[in-house]
This record gives structure tokens, sequence and C-alpha cells, in this order.
């Protein structure tokens, strides 16, 4: 491992200061510690941001929640208000990683994981992500675990939080604290597509700092869940997962929120499957619909063929799931 | 001298070394820290194949804390050795990706790391070869595989028996590389003096790594010692000397400071072995009742081309069932790839999948229970040697399996039983594994005190070694077990096998006991009182193991799995998985579950997780690290239960036990493959079976 620097500021402003060239934040260290460990990524110096006072969970005015981006996963999928109003965030953040992880994954830092993609985590090979211009030996390699949707020639790099799949079906807003000041990013929106430009995950820009993510009011995630589908029952990401809300009255979807987790560079929201749904009959028919125009769009590689059934299965099955529920 | 008559063996003692390990007091390889320590970080090729035609050093020697960069161009020479893998650092040559090609020596683990991230080797690249195939141009048939058996073997006519059955089943098997993952990774820390050579090691084997390392470094076996009571786990592993062992003795004796060496988990997966990937045809010819007439078991597998590796897959099918016509083959090719070794049951576990799988095949072919089906191909002696088994229960196993688990009701359809989203199936596979025993030193000391010291040059991997041989000892002594003490893990005892092949309490065991009885006769002659100095008497086994009598030895299992297959996702998960088997007598009841149990998990890993994934352009296995390399937790394991029948078999050796290590995984993946097909009427032939096999 490089030598490094390491600071930790008191406050959000002081840490945007701070962010000088090759300097990058460090949440719960779970996935940045690493890729350092692994020279994919050699900061000069570390702003360890996970022990400012942004660690609360609050009701927001408007009866929405409001998450600091250094709530413990471990916290945030443990609280009686998330687990009551938005349960597919509870069970996605469950789904994720290991208790011991979770105990240590921030929220913010969960946003901004790095792909897993083989490639890009071993300096010893081509990855356009890590070293633009190298290649993306993913694209013709080993890329089961890759994207089926909304990738380029430049990369077929999946996003792999479980959490960000959650909180894009349920439309959270990210609070960003910026060298130019405060604003706010909707989800989706943070994560970018790879174009040609698989280096950056998202549009945050250098020295910007993830402090909040805001949960809307949002009635319907009360029949909310999460699906993920995976290689074995212990921790391990996700080969496609599904975050799905429903509301039916009198047979018929009056609305919906889904989002597919593992498919693309981005936590992917379904917008042709909901659109599909609303006003459409609570019917297996109708779900297969929604799910079909979802993946018509799905451009699966050789050998993740296997991934467009999975997602349709996986989407029909939460939805029946959450019609059937009382 | 003290006697007592109760008896050890057989009991299930605490380990005696538990609370050191839980308490943290028990040191391992790499936590010995000898004076003037230094660091070592290996540098490993990024090409399969070619040759290092330059170093340049400049910027790794200016990082501060550097004290050496090793490389072929300035390493130390080592004599000359057929043990090619084992030459490191002595040419140009790059055999295979990852192959270890520099070393850096610092002050710290950190400086060593930071500079040997900046070493630039330069390269003259060469076309690689790393795909296995069975039309592979250059496949050849190996004199012996592992250990050493015919390659090819033939009885009567199994074409001509083959084209005549009126069933045949006939289908391809593949198993991908996988890698043992112990939970402490090899480390080692290596010292010179003026003796010679010191290493502690994390290893299977301290007498076998002496003489490994000795002739190296052109050095009588008496001038190295190789150190290690505790060792966290090896499954085969450890079993030999990789290069690491080599790297540090060879990096303290050019720096002349004592050297450690951690291998990383990335790291282990280019230098440390792995199972052979298969390719394997087994047609199977029987009547209509099952009985079979032909089995012919065809294997194709790889090595690298620095030292032959052949595994013996189809061996176990030669002693497995009665058949008047058989043959079995096995086919290598050398590639540019990391060099093959033990894991778990080589040979057993991957060619028992495919055997076993074939069975379950004949058993729907034939209408017929798989149970019935193998009891009907019961063979009366072995069919391999001819000769009559020292014992044999695998009907008892499979009954009593079968018993325990549930099995009368059977429904035999395949994809009928479906509760809520999940589709359930059962299956059941045969295992075996040899009783191999090998010869063996100990000594055994009355102390003045009354205590008893043994010693023998044996290893714990974590499998319970030291208590049992604490037992064997203590039984032999008619002692109390708090008097006796065993000290192993140092190859300055006396001279003992590997704890590999199932076979070490067997041959330890077989000295201690010759050990003990000795002392216990020299004490009754000195009218049982033991003199200030103390006693000791000593023992060597080899007469003994080469004059036994003329038995097929073998441990016998059945496995049972159920699993729960989503109908909608593929994922597969074992919801129960039941072993009984019959190994001779059970020593220790809580080590041996363990046993059992851990080589069912990791049999149960095989079948549904693990597969080291090769990238043929690069020539490396691209997922080494334990969150892309799935092997099964405490999840996956809700419900695994071992049991077993017990054997009287006077054939073995003191103790009347056969090895535990292994057989436990042999049959599991075939179990849960079968009750696969049970669940979803979907034969799936290549491991793992993961969700992509099933979705549809």
């Amino acid at each position: 491992m490089r030598p490094f620097s390491y600071a930790r500021p008191a406050d959000a402003r002081s840490a945007v200061a701070m962010l000088g060239d090759g300097a990058v934040y460090l949440g719960g260290g779970t996935n940045l510690v690493d890729l350092m460990r692994l020279g994919v990524v050699e900061p000069g110096a570390l702003v360890d941001v996970s022990r400012l006072a942004d660690d609360v969970i609050e009701e927001t005015p408007g009866g929405g929640l409001l998450v600091g981006a250094g709530v413990r996963n471990g916290d945030l999928a443990a609280h009686p208000l998330v687990r009551r109003r938005y349960p597919v965030l509870a069970e996605a953040l469950l789904s994720g990683a290991s208790g011991q992880l979770r105990n240590m994954a921030t929220v913010g830092g969960n946003l901004l994981q790095r792909t897993r993609c083989s490639y890009f985590q071993d300096v010893t090979k081509p990855c356009n992500k890590r070293e633009p211009g190298s290649g993306c030996p993913a694209r013709t390699g080993d890329h089961r675990n890759l994207a089926i949707l909304g990738h380029s020639e430049s990369c077929v790099a999946t996003h792999p939080s479980d959490m960000a799949v959650a909180l894009v079906a349920l439309g959270a807003q990210v609070r960003v604290e910026g060298p130019g000041g405060a604003r706010a990013v909707p989800m989706p929106g943070l994560h970018r597509l790879p174009g040609d430009d698989p280096s950056r995950d998202t549009v945050l820009e250098p020295g910007d700092l993830i402090t909040a993510v805001e949960l809307p009011a949002l009635p319907l995630a009360a029949r909310s869940r999460y699906r993920k589908a995976r290689d074995r029952a212990s921790f391990s990401f996700a080969v496609l997962s599904v975050a799905a809300a429903l509301e039916v009255d009198g047979g018929v979807v009056r609305d919906c929120r889904i989002a597919l987790g593992a498919v693309a560079h981005v936590p992917w929201r379904a917008e042709a499957a909901e659109a599909a749904l609303r006003g459409a009959p609570a019917t297996e028919a109708a779900f297969a619909r929604a799910a079909d125009a979802e993946l018509a769009a799905a451009r699966p590689l050789p050998r993740n063929g296997f991934k467009v059934p999975l997602a349709r299965n996986l989407l029909l099955r939460v939805l029946a799931d959450l019609a059937e529920m009382p | 001298m003290t006697t007592t008559d109760v008896k050890y063996v057989g009991s299930a003692l605490d380990r005696v070394d538990g609370v050191e390990k839980v308490t943290g007091a028990a040191r391992f390889a790499f936590e010995y820290r000898p004076r003037d320590l230094t660091y070592a970080a290996p540098v490993q090729a990024t090409i399969a194949r070619g040759e290092i035609k330059g170093m340049d050093a400049g910027a790794a020697l200016k990082v501060p804390g550097v004290i050496a960069v090793i490389w072929h161009g300035n390493a130390p020479r080592l004599a000359p050795s057929d043990a090619a893998e084992l030459s490191v650092l002595q040419s140009p040559r790059v055999a295979y990706r990852g192959q270890y090609v520099a070393v850096v020596v610092a002050e710290t683990l950190e400086a060593a790391q930071e500079a040997a991230a900046l070493l630039r080797p330069e390269y003259a690249e060469e076309g690689h070869d790393v795909e296995l195939r069975a039309d592979h141009p250059r496949l050849y048939r190996p004199e012996h595989v592992n250990p050493r058996f015919p390659a090819d073997d033939e009885r009567g006519d199994p074409d001509a028996a083959l084209a005549s059955s009126p069933v045949v089943v006939d289908a391809a098997y593949t198993t991908p590389a996988e890698h043992n993952n112990p939970m402490e990774p090899h480390a080692a820390v290596a010292e010179w003096d003026a003796g010679g050579l010191t290493v502690y090691d994390s290893t299977q084997q301290p007498s076998g790594l002496r003489g490994q390392l000795a002739p190296l470094f052109g050095m009588p076996p008496e001038q190295v010692r190789v150190i290690a009571p505790y060792v966290g786990g090896g499954f085969g592993a450890k079993g030999r000397a990789h290069p690491y062992v080599v790297l540090a003795a060879l990096a303290a004796k050019q720096v002349g400071r004592p050297v450690k060496l951690a291998v990383t988990r990335r790291e282990m997966f280019a230098v440390t072995g792995y199972r052979t990937p298969t390719i394997q045809r087994v047609r199977l010819g029987a009547e209509a009742d099952g009985r079979l007439s032909a089995i012919v078991h065809d294997v194709w597998e790889q090595s690298s081309t620095l030292a032959e590796f052949a595994e013996q897959t189809a061996v176990a099918t030669r002693m497995m069932y009665a058949a008047p016509h058989r043959r079995t083959t096995h086919r290598l090719v050398r590639l540019d790839v990391p060099t093959p070794s033990w894991m778990r049951a080589p040979g057993e576990t991957p060619g028992m999948f495919a055997l076993e799988s074939a069975m379950d095949e004949l058993a729907v072919a034939c209408g017929l229970d798989p149970i019935e089906l193998r009891a009907r191909n019961e063979p009366a002696t072995d069919p391999d040697a001819g000769l009559p088994f020292s014992s044999r229960n695998l009907l008892a196993c499979l009954r009593e399996g079968a018993r325990r688990f549930g099995w009368a009701d059977r429904d035999p359809r395949p994809g009928v039983r479906r509760r809520g989203g999940l589709l359930y199936g059962t299956g059941v596979a045969s295992s075996t594994y040899p009783a191999y025993r090998a010869p063996a030193q100990a000594t055994a000391r009355a102390e003045p005190d009354g205590s008893y010291t043994v010693r023998i040059a044996a290893a714990d991997i974590g499998t319970g070694a030291k208590t049992v041989l604490t037992q064997i000892a203590a039984d032999a002594l008619r002692a109390p077990v708090a008097l006796v003490r065993v000290e192993i893990g140092d190859s300055a005892l006396p001279q003992a096998p590997v704890a590999g092949g199932s076979m070490g309490t067997a041959s330890w065991g077989t000295a201690v006991v010759r050990a003990c009885e000795a002392l216990t006769r020299e004490l009754e002659e000195s009218g049982g009182r033991v003199p200030p100095g103390g006693a000791e008497a000593s023992a060597a086994t080899a007469q003994e193991v080469k004059e036994q009598e003329k038995y097929a030895r073998h441990a016998f299992g059945a496995q049972f799995a159920e699993v729960a297959v989503d109908a909608a996702t593929g994922e597969t998960r074992v919801t129960r998985l039941l072993g009984v088997f019959a190994a001779g007598r059970i020593l220790n009841p809580k080590t041996a579950r363990s046993q059992f149990v851990g080589g069912m998990t990791m049999g149960l890993s095989m079948a549904l997780m693990e597969e080291s994934v090769m990238d043929a352009r690069f020539g490396d296995y691209l997922n080494h690290d334990l969150a892309q390399y799935h092997i099964a937790a405490h999840a996956d394991v809700p419900d695994v239960r071992a049991y077993w029948v017990e054997e009287d078999d006077p054939h073995l050796n003191p103790m009347g036990s056969k090895g535990i290590g292994e057989i436990g995984i042999v049959g599991t993946a075939a179990a849960i493959a079968n009750a696969v097909h049970h669940a979803t009427g979907v034969r799936v032939r290549d491991l793992p079976i993961r969700l992509d096999r099933l979705v549809r």
C-alpha cells in the first residue's frame, strides 16, 4: 500500500475544504480500504468523514425521512420507521454484505462503492474504469455477473449496492456539500451509465461530499419489498435484484415503483415496467407484460443471457407477492 | 507408574489444545518473531509464458526500509533439482501467470509491499495455452496417477459389453478448478544460523518438508528444522512444499536475517496448488434389472509445464461396483497454468461425482431405487485387486442413512414436489476412500514425576490429531490422559508422514502405540519404577506396515441430500444433508463428527459454489478472493448431520481405525446433484450447480 496522510475534519464544510489533490473521503472503509490494498486506488490523503455529526435519522416536515450519510447500514436497517414505512430499504440493507460489514459501512459510502468486476479489481489487467483507454476485457471475458442493460463498448460493470436499488425505487434525494455549496441530487440521477467514460460512476464533482439521503413521503412504500437472487445464502453480491412497491385498488394497479439491481452500471429504475403497470389489472399476465416491456431493452452478453429470464421471473414473483399482501 | 483401566480411545475427549487456540496463546507460523526480523513481499508474473528480460528495481530500492530486491539475476543459487516448481528465482523462464519472479525484503511489511508494487519486470511474452480440452493435441497418458496407480486399467471387453447392454448410460461430466482456502493462509518465517535453516511454516508434514528443503540448499536433512505446532487448516494445500517457503528461505539466506513471508489469499490462487479441472465421460452398461455388465470411465485433466500432477480421478471406479467388464483411463495435458496439487480427497471427489451421478442416471433409466441399484452391484471382493475387503459396510451405510433420512416413502418422480415457490428433491450417493498407512517413528518417555511424553513429528491441521494421539498414547500406557503429553509439529521429533491421505492417525497412532508398548515393557522389566533420569522407548513401523496382510482396505459412506430449488430464480439451497460412514473404529466422536461434517460442508460448497474461473487470454484464475470465490458459510449449511456404523476391523492398525478426513466430501456433490435432478427434472452434469444452470 502506498503511504498516505490522514485527517479527521470536524464538519462537512471543513471536510470539503480539505479535499485537495489526491485526497479521498473515507467512510466506513469497507470498500475503499480493500481497493487501496489492491492498489486499485492510491490516494495521497484520506479525509475521514465517518465520524461527522451526520449519523442522524429524523423525520422531515414533509413526512419523509432524513438519513445522515454517516449512518451505519446496520442501524438504518433496524430503524423502526424504516422498517414500517420503507420495508424495501430495510430488506435491501439486510440482504447486503455481512453483519460485521453492515455495522461498519455508511450510507454515503454504500452509494459510492465501486464495481466488483474482477478486471477492475486486478491492476495487472486492463480496465477502462480504472485506467481509461486500456480496454474492457470483461466484455469478451468473464461477465457472468455483469450488465445486461445500459452497458457500452467501454464498460459492462454493474453497480454493486443493494441499498441503492431500494433508494432508486423510492425516489430518494441525495444531499451533497460541494466546493460551490450545498445541493440535492435525485435518485436515479446520482449514478451514471458508462458511455465512453466509465471511470466516473456518479455525477458528483471533485470535492463533493454526500451529507445525507432524504426519503420522500411515499405511502405506497409500506407495501414494498426487495428480493435478491444470489449464488449462496450467505453474504454475496446480487446476481440480480428487484426492489418494488405496489399500490393496488380494486384489482387495479394505482401506482408502483420498480428498480432492478446488478443489471447495469446504475441501480436501474424500471420506468417502462412502471408505465406498463399503472392502471393495469394486478394480474400475472399484466406483470409479465410489464417485465417484458422493461427487458425489451436488454442486451445480454454471451455468458449472462440467463439474467434476462432471471430478471423476468424475479420481477413477476415480487409483484405477485406484493399483490397478494394483505 | 500410575495405571488406569479407563479407555480413552472412543471417548469424546475435548481438544487438548482447545484453550490455547481459543485464547490466542497458540502460535501459528506467521506469529513467530525472531530477532532482526525482516518482511518479504513477492512479485508475481503478469504473463503466462515467456522470459524475464530485465528487472528495473530502481524505484523499489529507493523506498525507505528496503533491504534487497531479489530476482533470478541476483538470487542465491539452489542445488539442481527435479522439483522445477520449487527452483524459485533460478531461471528467466515464466511457466505460468502468478509465478514468483522476484521478492522484496524490507524492514516492514508495508515498505516491502510498496516496493514490490514499484518493481518493473521486463518480459518477452510468448503465446500461451491454458485451456483443458478433451481433444487437446498434447494429451498423453501419464506413467502413474497420484500417488502411484496405473493410469489405465482394463478388464474383460467393455466395448462389446456396452454394445450388448439393454440399458446404457453415456454421459459427460465436468468439474472446475477449485482452490483450497484454509482459514490460515500459507506463511513461513525462515532463519539461518550456524546450524543451518529453521523454518516456521504452516505445513501438513514437518518431516517431509525438511526432506524437500534440504537438498535444494545442498544440505543434509539434519541441518533443516521445520516447526509447525499449530496449523490453521490444510485440506492438502499444505501437504507439500510450495514455492513460497523456498522463497522465504532463499531470501533469508541472501539478506542474512530472518524473513517472514505470508502468502496473501490472492497469491494463493497461483502458487499453492488447486484441484485440477476435469472432463469425464462415464459409460455404464446394465441389464434391465440394474446389474452392471460394463463400467467405462475416461478422464481428462491438466497439469503445469513445471510438474506432472496427475490426479487419480477414475481410480475409485475400479473398486466401487461389481462389473465383469471395465475400463478406466486418465489423460493429462501440460498447460501454461499453475501446478495443481492435493485438495481434500483428490481424485475420489471429482471422480465419484461423475460415477455417482451416472449411477443415479442408471437408477432412473432402470426404474430402480438408487439404493437398491447399488445393492445389486455390491462386489464380493475388491474388483480391482481381487483381494478380500478388510471390511466393507457400504450397504449398511446406505440403509442406516435411508432410515435416518426418511427415504422409505420417497416418490421417485422428478420435479413434482412444490411448496410455495420451491421445488424439493432428495438424492443419495456412495462415498469411498482408501485406508492407507505409512511408516512412522515415535518415542515414548516416562518422566520421573510420573508423567509421560510422547514425541512424533505429526501435524495437527485442525483435525484434533494431537488430542486423538493423546488418547491413543494414554490407552497404550494405561495412564490417565492428564499425565500424557504429546509433542508434535517439529521435524526434530521422530519422523512422521503427512497429515494427508486420511492416513495421519492410522500411521502416527501405530508408531505411538508401539513406542508406548515398548516403554511399558521396559518399565515392567525394571519392576515398574521409573529411573531418576526417566525411561524412553522408541518405535519405527516401516516393517509392520510392509508386512501387513493383503486386504483391500477402504472406508465407505453414504450421503443423503435434500434440496430446495427456487422455481423462479433457480437458486438451490441444501435444506438437509446427512451422512453415514463406516470407517473402522471412531477414536473420538467429537473430533470425528467435526471431520465428517466439515467434509460434507466442503462437498456442498463444491456442488453449489466453488469454481476458479480461468480467463484464457490472461492465463490466471480471475476470482481470486473470498468475495468472488464462494465457499459455503453458515447460512448455507443449516442442517448437516454425520453418523457412523461401528466396524470391528482387525486388519487395519492397533486402533482398528480408518481415516476420516476425506471421505465426508467424496459423495456429497453427487448426492446434491442427484437431489437437484429429483427436485427439478434437470440433470446438471457440470459443477457448480449455480442458478444459471437452472433458471428458465
